[in-house]
């Protein structure tokens, strides 16, 4: 009886600490992972904002030059659209950084 | 030497076809496109063939990239966007497959994925789909997209005007992104390339530090790897949060 007793606290001991090294092991190599998949995000995310900023003042131009052209009013719808797209491309970048960021319950009001 | 850029012109393979004025000739970028087309499907064909209920490993890489899609579409797109799970998962696996074929060294295969022509049909076929799927799921009402909410009238003047833009610049910012870091990476490549010939062709002590170029390399090779895996998933990613806009119009 006692030497089954003493057994199974033996194996409890063994499995306590088999436990702790796993969970150990698991620690040290957590961050690690962790890291890598940042650093790939983050260079998403770098080209992914970059691009949305200059394509909306690529259309702004590209859609300025081709109106003036159409109607004949060089060069104020052109100056007109640059802003427009300039702000478009702004606008997509915020949009594209809210995406980003996990949701927090005071930001609710913020959104529209 | 030959320029850095020089990979990336277009030359016709066999005989110079033409239809109605346009030249159709069977490119060396036609030939990278098959070359994908059949690799991927040589991947998923075979890889499923055994079908087992416990996956080998081959099998199991094919599972994973599934399940990977399918989360993502899940995660952003939510259920209603599940029955476009083939074309998502189609367009990212081709993506993947062109950026990963044109890594191959020696080989010097064609990466197609760094032609604007290529990744702008790609995308403006994004764009048009997913402006039909709106359309057909919202009708006339998917223009309230273009109309923020709760704003006064005179302001919407300028608004709408740069909700449309912003719209419009979706095919072009999905297809520079691609573009550009295919472009970027593969040119980058070239020129430390030509460093190391260059250096190795003067010589004595210069060719011996022709190995800094050459380790530059081999770390570029494992970064421009994880480029073309990631504007892989961001060019499918980016198709789903489109196709969630179209599908719920936030």
């Amino acid at each position: 009886m006692t030497d089954d007793n003493k057994k199974s606290e033996k194996m409890k001991a063994d499995l306590d600490d088999l436990n702790t090294r796993v969970n150990a092991a698991r620690e040290a190599n957590e961050p690690k992972q962790a890291r890598g998949i940042n650093e790939a995000t983050t260079y998403g995310i770098a080209t992914r904002l970059v691009a949305e900023l200059v394509a909306g003042l690529l259309v702004g131009v590209f859609a300025g030059w081709y109106l003036d052209r159409l109607f004949d009013t060089k060069p104020w719808l052109m100056i007109i659209f640059i802003i427009l797209g300039a702000s478009a491309g702004i606008i997509n970048v915020m949009r594209a950084a809210k995406q980003l960021v996990p949701k927090e319950p005071h930001d609710e009001d913020e959104e529209k | 030497m030959a320029s850095p850029l020089e990979q990336f012109t277009i030359k016709p393979w066999g005989p110079a076809l033409e239809i109605a004025g346009y030249d159709v000739s069977f490119t060396n970028s036609a030939a990278a496109m098959v070359a994908t087309l059949v690799v991927v499907t040589f991947f998923i064909t075979f890889g499923m063939r055994k079908n087992a209920l416990v996956p080998g490993r081959w099998q199991s890489g094919v599972e994973m990239c599934y399940e990977f899609i399918a989360k993502m579409l899940g995660d952003t797109a939510g259920p209603a966007g599940r029955k476009y799970f083939p074309f998502i998962f189609t367009l990212f696996m081709f993506v993947l497959a062109a950026n990963l074929i044109g890594m191959i060294p020696w080989l010097h295969p064609f990466t197609f994925t760094s032609h604007i022509a290529v990744t702008f049909a790609m995308a403006f076929f994004v764009f048009v789909g997913v402006t039909i799927i709106g359309f057909a799921t919202h009708g006339l009402k998917f223009f309230g997209f273009f109309v923020p909410d709760g704003a006064p009238w005179y302001l919407l003047l300028i608004l709408v005007p740069i909700e449309v833009i912003s719209y419009l610049s979706r095919p072009i910012s999905l297809s520079v992104r691609l573009f550009a870091n295919m472009v970027a990476g593969h040119t980058m490549l070239k020129v430390f390339g030509g460093f190391v010939v260059s250096l190795g062709a003067l010589g004595g002590i210069f060719a011996a530090s022709a190995f800094l170029p050459f380790a530059f390399i081999v770390a570029l090779t494992g970064l421009e790897l994880l480029v073309a895996c990631l504007q892989a998933y961001v060019f499918a990613m980016l198709t789903c949060l489109y196709l969630n806009d179209a599908l719920h119009m936030h």
